[in-house]
């Protein structure tokens, strides 16, 4: 056993790494789970955002579009899923595996002649002073740009749920939508909006492990993360912030994971490797007492009838 | 006030195998309280869906204020003046009540402005409510001022209101008038919808009839009778159940102390329920929707449990039996929500039979299934009720409101029960159906079962109960002879006004 | 402008003819995705369904039928149940491990004794395993009310950890010269689940999906419990009011699934693949999910929709090797199965119908 390879300062700056697709892909889906949707397909769509990202970075050389690319992978994905539930009114628990069924697939047929490459490196965004800040700069201020978007992001879904009529519309949807409906509201369009940048943010989270975070293109990379995200909304409660500090609480638990195992600790690989997933049902098993704050329509088809 | 508002001519809206609305003309006049009078089924809600823009009309022709009036959808109507509170309120539980009024309104001010617009207008016309408080916590009658609030910071020249006194007390509807009058009084012209005729003889200056869809009539209320009203209506004479003096027994079901929290969040819980009911009794229980019915009803069917010794059938303590115990030893029941409560939409009629008639029919042996005997079982059900059906094989949503509450009123009453418990036995359901539903359970209480009712219809109630009594909070009132009640005593009873304040006019 | 109208009752019609609908668009899909891959688009769609039945090599792919579509059955069986009841077992790729290492377990515990009670030993303690396995979403969902799918597909992950440990530990073969995975079970005459019949293929796992099969459809027809299953499904209120017991519900139907996968599990462990490796399972768990859906919850639609999916296997096997069509390919082939089937089953409640937009 050998604790010395374990340096804490690197510790928290991976950890926020680790921490970033869950967070990207947690996000979009609180928002969609707020519009009233349940998408189950979170890991087809990441892994379907890991390879497009991945195919674009490498085609056009700029990881960039890559980004770009992958956002739109997941949000068309995410479009056969909300025409399914949408229009087609099939079951959204149902439609949400086929998507993450499919998605898998499909990820693996693109991905074909993809193994083994090396994506363009990403640019690594040094933040002038703070970053030269002893111990907090390393863990806050050298990273990718992907890493501050993501907690950009966070704030800004918590701001315009919170504060704007948009968000005010959204979260009404998903309470109840008949009486949104019964208001005017376009139920089904706001739903597929609220679905699609879903998708984009589960894309986003994709690429951001096949570009930055390995940066290599395996089959089924995504290992669940997807999964985990659906199970973060959970434990946040639906709050924003809370997505923050869950996606960070995972992090942290993979990073230690990832060190023991580099560490040589007497425990068996496999067991520290499945400590995430264990650790994901204990969080479940503890949130589940409150459900009180789940939009009320969530999971419920709605189909404007007379 | 004789300024013409509102012209409909020729509203024709059909949906597949209904004609909703055939042809319908009339005129609303500003400030004028208009009654839209017909029964469940008549085509009043398509009418107003079509005047808020939810629904488009095939054809004919709608004039609001000289011009021509073509919402295609909720938000222009509003832009044009036309507001609506909704018999199922539009509300969402978990937001407050500042933010579901802005959710009604085109160009809501921010927050803070608008929480002090709702104080002014709440106290202008006595409807008093906290901007703050989340939805899902207040009473039928708050939530009711919630969407009349909602509607008047949009300025409204046609206020349509949908049954809006079904879920309030005497008391809170004699308020919710002295309102209403405040706004004619200065213009607001109002659609008002209801089936309760002296209200509308109460309150209303015309009033037209629908019938099947079709406008059969005119005429000023406070001329005319609620009988030839209630004839105008139906489109026959009215027929008043009869009633055999009756025997009263032993005592068949003794509530003690029952209390039992709701599993709901926005529920309302029991709290120490006392009553007892003896064999061939009915026992109406009156109150405003939301006050502990669906929670009084789950805990007599053993979806609840509660003590075993707070409720006691014969004598024996059955406060912790399941739903098959107790049907077993004679208690049956039969809630409100006809679809996905009481029967299972998408399965059949046989199938919906066997869901409560397995044991006292005999419909299970080893565990299994006797379809066949469960098919004449619902048969005889659907003959002995009249119910139109093609067949027991047809799915339970297929059936129109009347005709399945036939059957599942009928599946219990077909069993035998000891005691029957129902909660609102003719709930939407057209006259005909509900006279026949009152007639069997009053034949019911005839055979010597203990009936027991729990309806928000307060005619009903005093029509078929020997003894009354009301829920109000989850409290249960005292229970007093049904014959020598005032309405006022009534009201009380149902917790009078809630709170509520006249109009400071 | 298309317009969905509800209809008074389910058709019986659309409910039979949206499998078949399903499964000619997913052809037409599947042909343009060939096509799109560079694959001439009908020879494609013919090797994976004509070929594997009818070619001159269709004595050796037929008996591969029954090989692949048991396990794919004996597990969407048990899912159907919970998929009609509303509970959502999405791990049965973890149970069907679990049931294999457990049966596995038994059978290298009593290595090299030979006698008849091993195998059926093991087939219980593969049920057990299943069941085990899946008790564990069942009770923390009965005790917590915590949600299930996401629970039993961690578990999935955790299973997959469980069995990489194993076949390099506690069950590695010690005579494996170091080679990852244990002792071979078709060398093990009482642990071996051998063909019944020679040349078909046909071992005990096809008999037991062939029962499972049966019972089911006695259960949900015939039986109160089943009666219970459809009506929690259709409307859990309505179940509540008909005394049905939620919690019993969800260990049963769980726990049934779990026991089914486990079985299918130790079947595949003891036969086709005969040894625990790091590869063992190879989605049929997930693959199950598809089947179940395809087959809409019914039984016998389960046993049709198991042979047909394990013909696409098959046939992409050799789609594989004759046209080098991708495996993936096929994997993205059965998504589109399930894909065109949740759209296309609208029809069943719904009617479609085309009116001019309205002008009001």
């Amino acid at each position: 056993m050998d604790f010395s390879s374990i340096n804490p300062i690197l510790l928290l700056a991976s950890l926020m790494v680790m921490a970033t697709p869950l967070l990207l892909a947690a996000t979009g889906e609180l928002v969609v789970e707020k519009a009233g949707v349940l998408n189950l397909g979170v890991e087809g769509m990441m892994i379907t955002g890991a390879i497009c990202g991945f195919a674009i970075a490498v085609n056009t050389g700029s990881p960039i579009l890559g980004l770009f690319a992958a956002a739109a992978g997941g949000a068309a994905l995410s479009l056969l899923f909300a025409i399914l539930t949408q229009f087609a009114l099939a079951n959204q628990v149902a439609s949400g595996l086929s998507l993450t069924l499919f998605g898998l697939g499909l990820s693996a047929l693109i991905g074909q002649g993809y193994q083994g490459i090396k994506p363009p490196p990403f640019p690594r965004l040094e933040i002038p002073l703070l970053s030269d800040i002893p111990v907090l700069g390393p863990i806050l201020f050298r990273h990718d740009i992907v890493v501050y978007f993501g907690i950009a992001l966070v704030v800004a879904v918590w701001w315009v749920l919170k504060n704007t009529r948009a968000g005010l519309v959204l979260r009404a949807v998903g309470e109840n939508h008949d009486a949104a409906h019964a208001l005017g509201y376009k139920v089904v369009r706001i739903r597929i909006l609220a679905i699609m940048f879903g998708g984009a943010c589960a894309g986003l989270g994709g690429a951001y492990i096949s570009l930055i975070r390995v940066p290599q293109w395996t089959e089924g990379m995504t290992a669940g993360i997807g999964w985990i995200a659906l199970a973060l909304v959970v434990f946040a409660s639906w709050k924003p912030w809370r997505v923050m500090l869950g996606a960070y609480l995972f992090g942290g638990v993979t990073v230690i994971q990832l060190n023991l195992q580099a560490a040589g600790v007497a425990i068996p690989v496999e067991y520290l490797a499945m400590s995430p997933y264990l650790i994901t049902i204990l969080v479940l098993v503890i949130m589940s007492a409150d459900k009180s704050s789940a939009p009320a329509s969530l999971g419920r088809s709605f189909h404007a009838s007379q | 006030m004789t300024e013409t508002l509102l012209t409909i001519e020729g509203l024709t809206k059909a949906y597949p195998g209904v004609v909703a609305n055939d042809n319908v003309s009339f005129t609303i006049h500003e400030g004028e309280v208009h009654a839209l009078l017909g029964e469940n089924g008549a085509g009043k809600s398509t009418l107003v869906k079509m005047i808020y823009g939810l629904v488009k009309p095939d054809s004919g022709t709608m004039t609001l204020r000289g011009a021509p009036y073509t919402p295609s959808e909720p938000r222009a109507a509003r832009a044009a003046g036309v507001a609506m509170v909704f018999q199922h309120f539009s509300l969402f539980d978990a937001l407050n009540v500042a933010e579901n009024i802005a959710l009604g309104m085109e160009n809501p001010p921010a927050m803070r402005d608008l929480a002090a617009r709702i104080r002014e207008v709440s106290e202008t016309y006595g409807l008093p409510i906290d901007p703050y408080r989340t939805v899902g916590d207040l009473s039928a009658g708050e939530r009711q001022r919630v969407e009349i609030i909602r509607c008047l910071l949009q300025d409204p020249r046609l206020l349509i209101m949908d049954e809006p006194t079904s879920v309030l007390t005497p008391q809170e509807v004699e308020i919710l008038f002295q309102t209403l009058r405040k706004l004619t009084a200065e213009g607001v012209a109002i659609l008002y919808i209801s089936h309760k005729l002296e209200e509308i003889r109460a309150l209303c200056d015309q009033a037209t009839i629908l019938r099947l869809g079709k406008n059969v009539g005119t005429c000023v209320p406070a001329e005319t009778t609620a009988r030839e009203m209630a004839e105008m209506m139906v489109g026959s004479a009215f027929q008043a159940p009869e009633r055999a003096p009756r025997e009263l027994g032993d005592v068949a079901l003794d509530i003690t102390g029952l209390s039992v929290k709701s599993p709901s969040e926005f529920g309302t819980s029991l709290r120490n329920l006392h009553l007892t009911l003896r064999a061939g009794e009915i026992l109406g229980l009156g109150g405003v929707a939301g006050n502990g019915q669906d929670e009084l009803l789950a805990a007599l069917s053993g979806e609840l449990r509660s003590d075993p010794d707070s409720i006691k059938l014969k004598g024996q303590p059955i406060g912790r039996l399941g739903p098959n115990a107790r049907r077993q030893l004679g208690l049956l029941t039969a809630p409100e929500e006809r679809l996905g409560h009481a029967a299972a939409p998408d399965m059949s009629l046989t199938e919906n039979a066997a869901l409560t008639g397995a044991q006292r029919e005999g419909l299970v042996s080893n565990g299994f299934l006797k379809w066949g005997k469960a098919r004449d079982f619902a048969e005889a059900v659907i003959a002995r009720f009249d119910v139109r059906t093609p067949g027991p094989g047809t799915a339970a949503r297929a059936l129109s409101g009347g005709n399945l509450q036939k059957f599942v009123i009928g599946r219990e009453v077909m069993q035998r029960p000891e005691v029957l418990v129902v909660n609102q036995p003719t709930w939407g359901v057209d006259a005909s159906a509900a006279a026949a539903i009152r007639q069997a359970l009053l034949d019911l209480a005839g055979q010597g079962t203990a009936v027991l009712v729990i309806s928000q219809d307060l005619d009903e109630l005093m029509e078929i109960s020997d003894r009354f009594g009301a829920l109000n909070e989850g409290r249960l009132s005292d229970i007093r002879p049904a014959q020598d009640l005032s309405v006022d005593e009534i009201g009380l009873m149902m917790g009078g006004a809630h709170g509520m304040e006249v109009a400071h006019v | 402008m298309l317009k969905l109208e509800k209809r008074p009752q389910p058709s019986r019609m659309w409910t039979y003819l949206t499998p078949l609908v399903a499964v000619l668009l997913t052809m037409l899909a599947g042909a343009a995705l060939f096509a799109f891959l560079g694959k001439d688009p009908i020879l494609s769609i013919r090797t994976i369904f004509w070929e594997p039945l009818f070619s001159e090599f269709a004595f050796y792919y037929r008996p591969q039928l029954l090989v692949k579509g048991a396990p794919l059955v004996l597990i969407a069986i048990g899912l159907s149940l919970g998929f009609k009841a509303g509970i959502w077992n999405i791990g049965a790729e973890g149970q069907y491990i679990i049931g294999a290492l457990c049966g596995a377990g038994v059978a290298l515990a009593f290595y090299p004794l030979e006698a008849w009670f091993i195998f059926p030993l093991m087939v219980l303690a593969g049920a057990l395993g299943g069941w085990a396995w899946a008790m564990i979403p069942a009770l923390l969902k009965v005790r917590f009310g915590t949600n299930e799918i996401l629970v039993s597909l961690m578990l999935v992950y955790v299973a997959e950890q469980l069995l990489a440990s194993m076949s390099l530990g506690l069950l590695k073969n010690p005579e494996g010269f170091g080679f990852p995975g244990s002792r071979n079970l078709q060398q093990y005459p009482s642990a071996h689940n051998a063909e019944l019949i020679a040349g078909t293929s046909m071992h005990w796992g096809v008999v037991a999906a062939f029962i499972a099969v049966i019972l089911t459809y006695i259960l949900l027809n015939r039986h109160i419990l089943g009666f219970h299953i459809r009506l929690t499904g259709e409307s859990p209120k309505a179940a509540r009011f008909a005394g049905v017991n939620p919690a019993r519900l969800i260990l049963f139907c769980l726990g049934t699934a779990g026991a089914l996968a486990g079985m299918a599990g130790l079947f595949e462990v003891s036969g086709p693949s005969g040894q625990v490796s790091i590869d063992f399972n190879v989605g049929y768990g997930f693959t199950a999910i598809i089947v179940a859906f395809l087959g809409r919850l019914h039984p016998v639609g389960i046993l049709l929709a198991g042979a047909l999916m394990a013909l696409t296997y098959i046939g992409g096997e050799i789609a594989q090797s004759k046209l080098g069509l991708p495996a993936a390919a096929i994997q993205v082939f059965q998504g589109m199965l399930l894909f065109f089937l949740l759209a296309v089953d609208v029809t069943t409640n719904y009617r479609i119908r085309w009116t001019k937009r309205e002008v009001a």
